[in-house]
């Protein structure tokens, strides 16, 4: 099924990390309001394979708003023009016929390019690395239902949980912060009595690889809340501030 | 052709397991951290193997094609998780959720595996619970409960409509855990293209850098493929876009045999195909059958709306059909009866390839519950159907958004539209009770082995098999050949297997790139997705089948003729990954069919229309088909078959009814 709207696409082009990268122009026709964004994106590049063009290269797997591979900062935002939906879930119908369309990667120091609008994330997975768990080998659980946890705990740190990992809070702060990423996790945690053990240790390691990795500072704006595709709370790093004051207390480092 | 023995442990069905346990020879504790165990894929599976092997003492490497293991596609499942709790008192039991998985597979797996299936079950719940995975609760503080289909118990443990994002973030998080502590050595962005042989053992793979298109070569004493099912050679399927064959593909053709391709599943509750243009289908849980019924008009072409068409013009066709089950019935049987009333002019939305999965009814159902709690006394219609909607929502609400977004329609409103669509494959590769393939060595782990769901599987089974399988199965049985390979030392990556594996798969890269033809990748797997769902999809015929081997041997021809792929070998580029994996899937594409066109019987998704009942139920032939099919390669289009006998000891095979 082809549909009606025509388009101009602003992407950025970069081989890789080391090479300069720019906007290159794009007109994509016939584009109906039912395809998904990255449908349209496939569009886009069977024109460009067929001609002989190397296509854009863009990170995407599961198209249904929860592997978190998606990125893409569409005309300024990440995720697109409508709240709470990835880019695979977005669709044509957000848009309008003639519109132009500026499409970018994220754009953060500690997601390095790898090409055209696909980065390096793995800076996530060294902060999960780094105390993102609890600490249990298989095999020593005791029965699962004995640990009641109330309903009101469970379902805050379930809706901690719900993060998808993707980055769009480092990509719509000001400051590259990755702090509602790293509270969401020290904050499902903190909410379970399975955490509480590590409670102190896991915030304390976590925000110092956070640093180390070079994400920035909060300062509270909230454009990470607001961009978020999981609606993620921003009083989640409220927990994790108050958590981690009590761990420099309560710390001999 | 001959007879495969699965090593199944002696005993009653019950102390098989615990029997094995006891006296599967170990590994020292100082000899295991000598041993090298490669896992290729971090899905529930693979996170859960490498996790615990890693505890265990084990160097494990991982590889996922993916930016991050957390992305593994187990992320995308929804509805739930089998076990085997009882924790509703209402009968279940590890004997019952064995009955009812075996039966659900129509007969076609292996007792000694599903039971031992129901016996992990409870302790994979547990293990979760432990890592911190947010399940649903009570308000009770205790684990809530929901149904799937092919079961009259409630055993499904649940986190909203993402269960399967919060059990793969468990395995992740154990899985970081040991990248942390340096046990797990992670390669994201790596995609294995080969398996390298030494002296009949699998010793290691070939694997690509994808952001640097160079090639690794990694040695190990055991290879654990957890690389999922192959759903995609149907083009559209509610698999991820990345989900591919490729790593069972390799192994396949270096001597790993492949088991009952045939038998795929094809989920009844989808986002129904919406145009040309579509590059994956949605899913819409089945555990959305627990609350929602399904119905097509009583009149065929009606035209109205449906909430136009008054209750006693509607034709719950699975409640009619199947009274015991209704709704629940198992996916087969539910996405063909849904197929057979599409084609009888019933169906339903533009296409008219749609049913409507209608939740009205106990939208109103619950606001009359929510009325009573609040104290209201006769609430107004309006009323109730708005506390109504809030239960739903809090149960669904993910799905319900999701499906707004990608249709345009209000499912509160609205009764969603649905079809089936391709979701599982329960065949893969051909393993033993240990988890190994037929090269030793060489491991399969949850979708893509073959060993536990038949020729169906029931929902909230697969989340179970990947983490029995990675937490419990793979830890015990993997020592029965690793103690037997304490004295071999690590062999250098420049050993002649390694330096030709690694030729094979330059020269397969470099032949890709120079075709230089006309067609995109995704012309030819759109072709090859279209042969399959019409030909080898929910309904079979010899006929069909016949041709459509010859149309696939045709397009794998002009696939190796007239394919464009851009680019270069040394950088990151996704259509020469994508080149690669739908060439493997032109091959299974093939084997599929022969698999099909061989079994002359329909069993659980394999339906072949002249093997079927007076009433259309699949009709199937145990004196003569009661076996797995496992298929060996034998080169380029030729394929033969080998079989391994199930035999039914515990459990009377019979007819399938849910009615």
């Amino acid at each position: 099924m082809s549909g009606n709207m025509n388009l101009t696409l602003k992407v950025w082009r970069q081989k890789n990390n080391n090479a300069e990268g720019k906007l290159v122009n794009y007109q994509v026709k016939d584009i109906s309001p039912d395809m998904s964004f990255l449908e349209m994106m496939d569009v886009l590049n069977e024109q460009l394979i067929v001609k002989g063009d190397e296509p854009i290269a863009f990170d995407h797997d599961c198209r249904e708003g929860i592997c978190g591979m998606c990125s893409l900062y569409i005309n300024g935002r990440p995720h697109g023009p409508k709240d709470r939906v990835t880019t695979c879930q977005l669709h044509m119908r957000s848009f309008e016929d003639g519109q132009t369309i500026t499409i970018e990667p994220w754009r953060a120091a500690p997601f390095p390019i790898v090409k055209d609008l696909a980065v390096n994330r793995s800076a996530f997975d060294r902060i999960i690395a780094s105390g993102g768990y609890v600490s249990v080998n298989t095999g020593n659980a005791q029965d699962a239902n004995s640990l009641p946890i109330g309903k009101e705990d469970a379902d805050l740190s379930f809706a901690a949980a719900a993060c998808i990992g993707c980055g769009a809070c480092v990509a719509a702060c000001k400051n590259a912060s990755a702090m509602l990423f790293v509270s969401a996790k020290v904050s499902q945690l903190a909410l379970l009595p399975q955490g509480q053990p590590e409670r102190y240790l896991r915030v304390h390691n976590m925000v110092a690889k956070m640093d180390e990795e070079g994400f920035g500072n909060c300062t509270n704006t909230g454009a990470c809340e607001a961009e978020c595709p999981k609606g993620i709370s921003l009083s989640n790093i409220a927990r994790m501030n108050r958590d981690y004051f009590v761990a420099g207390f309560a710390s001999d480092n | 052709m001959s007879i495969l023995d699965a090593k199944i442990p002696e005993g009653t069905l019950e102390q098989k397991w615990t029997k094995f346990r006891s006296s599967v020879p170990l590994v020292n504790p100082a000899n295991k951290r000598n041993l090298e165990v490669i896992v290729v894929g971090s899905g529930l599976a693979g996170a859960s193997a490498a996790a615990s092997l890693a505890e265990l003492g084990y160097k494990v490497k991982v590889f996922c094609f993916q930016d991050s293991p957390r992305r593994a596609h187990s992320i995308a499942a929804q509805g739930g998780i089998n076990a085997a709790k009882n924790y509703q008192n209402d009968g279940d039991s590890v004997y019952r959720l064995f009955y009812d998985t075996i039966k659900g597979g129509d007969y076609r797996s292996r007792e000694a595996n599903v039971y031992r299936l129901a016996e992990v079950s409870s302790g994979i719940i547990d293990q979760c619970v432990a890592q911190g995975v947010p399940f649903a609760r009570e308000y009770g503080g205790m684990l809530s409960n929901r149904s799937f289909g092919g079961t009259q118990v409630q055993r499904t443990f649940y986190a909203a409509g993402q269960t399967g994002q919060q059990l793969l973030l468990g395995a992740y998080s154990s899985l970081e855990r040991q990248i942390g502590m340096g046990a797990v050595k992670m390669y994201a962005r790596h995609e294995m293209l080969e398996t390298v042989t030494i002296d009949g053992k699998c010793r290691g793979i070939i694997a690509r850098d994808l952001t640097t298109g160079k090639l690794e070569r990694h040695f190990g004493h055991a290879v654990l493929l957890c690389t999922g099912g192959y759903g995609n050679v149907f083009y559209l399927s509610t698999n991820a876009m990345g989900s591919n064959v490729t790593a069972a593909w390799k192994a396949h053709k270096k001597g790993a045999h492949f088991a009952n391709p045939c038998f795929t599943q094809i989920h009844p509750t989808c986002i129904p195909v919406s145009g040309d243009h579509q590059s994956k289908l949605t899913l819409m849980s089945e555990s959305l059958r627990n609350d929602g019924r399904i119905w097509v008009p009583k009149k065929a072409g009606d035209t109205r709306k449906p909430i136009d068409i008054p209750e006693e013009e509607r034709d719950y066709y699975l409640e009619r059909r199947y009274p015991a089950f209704g709704n629940l019935v198992p996916r087969d049987v539910a996405s063909r009866a849904a197929k057979e009333r599409c084609d009888a002019g019933f169906g339903v939305g533009a296409s008219k390839m749609a049913v409507y999965l209608d939740f009205a009814f106990n939208m109103d159902r619950y606001g009359k519950i929510e009325a009573s709690k609040k104290g209201l006394e006769n609430p107004d219609a309006h009323t109730i159907r708005e506390l109504g909607k809030g239960v739903v929502k809090e149960k669904y609400g993910n799905l319900f958004d999701m499906y707004q977004q990608i249709t345009g329609e209000n499912p509160y409103e609205m009764p969603m539209r649905i079809y089936p669509a391709v979701h599982y494959t329960m065949g893969g590769l051909w393993v033993d009770y240990n988890l190994m393939t037929t090269v030793p060595g060489l491991y399969a782990l949850g979708e893509a082995n073959f060993s536990d769901h038949g020729a169906n599987r029931l929902g909230a089974s697969a989340l179970m098999q990947g983490l029995a399988d990675g937490y419990f199965v793979i830890p015990y049985t993997i020592g029965s050949y690793l103690s037997k390979e304490i004295s071999t030392k690590s062999i250098d990556t420049n050993h002649e297997a390694f330096t030709k594996a690694e030729q094979e798969v330059q020269e397969k890269l470099t032949k890709l790139l120079a075709i230089k033809g006309t067609k995109s990748v995704d012309y030819f797997h759109k072709k090859l997705g279209k042969i399959i769902w019409n030909e080898c999809g929910m309904s079979r015929t010899e006929a069909g089948l016949k041709k459509s081997i010859e149309d696939v041997r045709a397009l794998q021809k002009e696939f190796w003729s007239d394919v464009i792929v851009p680019g270069t070998a040394d950088e990151f580029n996704p259509e020469l990954e994508k080149a690669g994996r739908v060439a493997d899937f032109l091959e299974l594409g093939e084997l599929m069919c022969i698999d099909a066109l061989d079994r002359n019987e329909s069993c659980g998704g394999h339906f072949r229309e002249e093997f079927q009942t007076e009433d259309g139920e699949a009709l199937r032939d145990d004196e003569k088909y009661a076996y797995v099919a496992a298929w060996e390669f034998k080169g380029q289009n030729q394929f033969e078959l080998h079989k391994e006998e199930l035999k039914y000891e515990n459990i009377k095979i019979a007819q399938r009814s849910y009615k």
